[in-house]
């Protein structure tokens, strides 16, 4: 992975000057609260219910074992032990002292590590796909002009405070997994006909209160390009997003306020004057960087191992978790593997501070020494040899991270929800912790099959309901807390956004509904077909009717 | 005591300011409101001047003075001789468009001084404008930020073009120096250094 050298570390070392900095002249009376939140925001500090909460970035997912060793230590030393990773694959801790945070900062640096533009109106951290690099589906590895990009966009002068915030998502893969619609910018990296690497620029895209799936604005941009292009979008973002009123001011609303043609008319008369500036991206910097993500020294190992296939044959429970957990991978003999952080009845995404360092160990062990945070709120180690599998399990396992419940409904994507975050409208932990544990058996759970089901406590979506098999949001009606439920919405190449079935829902009525669901899809399904096909071929009607039946048995 | 800060071949210093900046008449503005909330920037492009004021601004006989834009477009006539002989600016705010200014002023070098209006330190559109003046109007004259102008914002102000600061009067400008070296390498190219830090050091293999 990308390794920083003077230059990148003189800018987070200065970082953590100014931050502290700022910090002091806050606690002095000398920075209004106004004055100090954006300030304390493009940090990834936000001042919450309980505690602020301190956004630690994690660039395209990508975590050495020594930075996720460290952030164990930290979670340790300033936090209550454990921290949540998020739906954008980034590290959040729930208990940090605001006067503590320039000692955090200071100490991320020394791995390499920072806070940087983890919120407030800027760009964001960019993602990917977990499997970047080792996904036999993949055609580029974009993470590359994904680091060249994170340079450039720190402290990027003329976007420091942009109307919304943005943010931008890579792929370079057949099936998309990093939901490049869904984002402000989202670059699928694809070869032209000449072989050449090149980009399909998406825009527009976003979830929030306004769900949209993002428009085509370029089928073909040239690699080079990606900088000064990005630049000529933002900046007619920059000047014509709206900025009064919270709620249309991201460049979604531009988008479709203007009509995809004419704002692609006035990005492409900026990007005239851009094109081939200074910021275009030479094949000296980028070989430079892509050396750092060479592929690992694999070695030399048959597609099949005897004890591996034993042992799935022998041990139903380790079966259970290759089939949901191991990932095809582009080297022969070789895996990824996802380490669960959604065992049920948990927080998901949220991880203990020994398991940090159990999985730090873990990668150094199985994995060289690197891992992967997932916007499925998941860990990845991504190369794993086949007959190092077992092994593994059983040191995952005897960490509470071996659930083998990856891709099934029990994989719950969930934002942190009313028990911590000052926007939410409800809470969203005890749902998904309730539906985990309505849908505690494997067996049943495996047979419902493929399920994304995903949970916001609030319209922002953080935790992405829109596109949830199953979308849970939570909304407020006087006072009290009710769930909203949608049906149909998916991630991917065939990206949509869910159907609302209905009415509302309290609480304790969640398990329920989500088991009623169920019951139509059981019985309606064709030999095969997935949650998500079922609903696509019948429509909401079946499940709806279903749902809010009222109770037939005679008293 | 002044509280203008002035860029001088790189290096910055609170200087007295010898211009006079030109403020329209102050009109009844009713409160907007959007979603429950106060409406807080004004849209790119949308007039916000009327004819009455820009008509009842006093313009100062004499001295170097900065006009706002309306004033400057509407009462030229006026102005056109001291305009030759470097004594006038212009003042965009924010929502202003540039065009309008270039339209009228095809020569944006005849003026000494542009300033841009930032009524709330968190309106990035003074960025592009900035970028915008520099790198595409070709303006080498001081370029001016004032209103809510706060030393955090100093460093971007600087990247983006702008060569003086005037820092809110409750702040002070002396402390806000040290904020427009905040970082020493930056990544990315920009107005003050086009190059991005590919292009300026031999990061090595």
């Amino acid at each position: 992975m990308y390794k920083y050298d003077e230059i990148d570390q003189q800018i987070v070392d200065e970082r953590v000057a100014q931050y502290r900095d700022q910090t002091r002249r806050y606690l002095a009376g000398e920075l209004s609260e106004d004055e100090f939140r954006p300030l304390r925001l493009q940090n990834g500090l936000y001042i919450q219910r309980q505690a602020p909460m301190l956004r630690i970035a994690v660039p395209y997912g990508m975590l050495s074992s020594a930075q996720l060793r460290k952030l164990g230590d930290i979670s340790k030393k300033y936090d209550k032990g454990y921290g949540h990773f998020s739906t954008r694959q980034n590290l959040q801790l729930n208990w940090p002292k605001l006067e503590d945070v320039p000692e955090i900062l200071a100490d991320l640096a020394t791995v390499e590590m920072h806070a940087i533009q983890t919120s407030g109106n800027c760009i964001r951290n960019i993602t990917t796909d977990q499997f970047v690099g080792v996904a036999p589906d993949e055609v580029i590895d974009p993470r590359a002009i994904a680091e060249i990009m994170r340079q450039w966009s720190t402290f990027h002068p003329e976007f420091a405070l942009l109307p919304r915030k943005f943010k931008i998502a890579v792929s370079g893969t057949k099936n998309d997994r990093a939901l490049v619609q869904a984002h402000d910018i989202g670059l699928e990296f694809y070869r032209d006909s000449n072989n050449q690497v090149a980009i399909k620029v998406w825009v527009g895209g976003g979830l929030g209160r306004t769900p949209i799936l993002g428009t085509v604005i370029r089928e073909h941009l040239e690699w080079q390009h990606a900088l000064t292009y990005c630049e000529a979008i933002i900046r007619v973002y920059n000047l014509h997003g709206r900025r009064d009123n919270i709620y249309k001011a991201r460049i979604k609303i531009l988008v479709k306020a203007l009509g995809i043609d004419e704002f692609r008319k006035q990005v492409d008369a900026e990007w005239a004057h851009i094109k081939d500036t200074e910021n275009t991206i030479s094949e000296a910097e980028l070989a430079r960087v892509a050396q750092h993500f060479d592929v690992m020294p694999y070695e030399n190992v048959p597609a099949h191992d005897a004890g591996f296939d034993a042992a799935v044959a022998s041990n139903p429970a380790f079966a259970a978790w290759v089939k949901r957990c191991v990932h095809p991978h582009k080297q022969t003999g070789y895996r990824a593997v996802t380490l669960s952080l959604k065992p049920h009845g948990q927080a998901p995404g949220d991880i203990s501070s020994e398991q940090m360092w159990t999985v730090a160990d873990l990668a150094d062990q199985y994995s060289f020494g690197e891992l992967r945070s997932s916007h499925e709120q998941n860990l990845i180690l991504a190369d794993v040899k086949l007959s190092d599998l077992f092994a593994l399990w059983e040191k995952a396992r005897a960490n509470g991270l071996a659930s083998p419940n990856i891709g099934l409904l029990t994989d719950i994507i969930c934002c942190p929800g009313g028990d911590f975050c000052s926007l939410a409208n409800a809470k969203s932990i005890p749902i998904a912790k309730a539906i985990q544990m309505q849908f505690d058996n494997l067996d049943y759970l495996h047979d419902i099959g493929e399920m994304e089901l995903n949970i916001s406590g609030c319209m922002n979506a953080c935790g992405h309901h829109h596109v949830g098999h199953i979308g849970i949001l939570g909304v407020d009606k006087d006072g009290s807390e009710w769930y909203q439920v949608t049906i149909g919405g998916k991630q991917g190449n065939d990206a949509s956004i869910g159907t609302v079935i209905g009415p509302s829902f309290s609480a304790d009525e969640m398990p329920g509904v989500v088991q009623k669901l169920i019951e139509v899809y059981i019985q309606e399904r064709t030999p095969e077909e997935r949650f998500i096909d079922t609903v696509r071929r019948l429509g909401v009607a079946p499940f709806k009717a279903h749902v809010y039946a009222k109770n037939e048995v005679a008293a | 005591m002044s509280n203008l800060i002035k860029l001088n071949n790189g290096v910055a210093s609170v200087v007295e300011d010898d211009w006079t900046l030109v403020q329209l008449p102050a009109t009844q503005v009713e409160e907007r409101k959007q979603a429950g909330k106060v409406v807080l920037f004004k849209l790119t492009g949308e007039t916000t001047v009327t004819d009455a004021q820009i008509a009842d601004t006093a313009i100062p006989a004499t001295g170097k003075i900065i006009l706002p834009l309306s004033v400057f477009i509407a009462r030229n006539d006026e102005i056109k001789a001291r305009i030759a002989q470097g004594e006038v600016g212009v003042w965009l705010a924010t929502h202003e468009l540039l065009e309008n200014l270039t339209q009228h002023q095809a020569d944006l070098n005849a003026l000494p001084i542009i300033a841009i209006f930032v009524e709330r330190f968190a309106d990035g559109r003074i960025f592009s404008l900035g970028n915008l003046l520099r790198t595409r109007f070709g303006f080498k004259n001081e370029l001016r930020a004032f209103g809510d102008v706060l030393r955090d914002q100093l460093y971007f102000l600087k990247r983006s073009g702008f060569t003086s600061y005037l820092v809110r009067a409750d702040r002070s400008a002396q402390e806000a120096i040290a904020s427009l070296s905040d970082f020493t390498k930056p990544y990315q190219g920009a107005v003050d250094e086009p190059r991005p830090v590919f292009k300026r050091y031999n990061r090595g293999a």
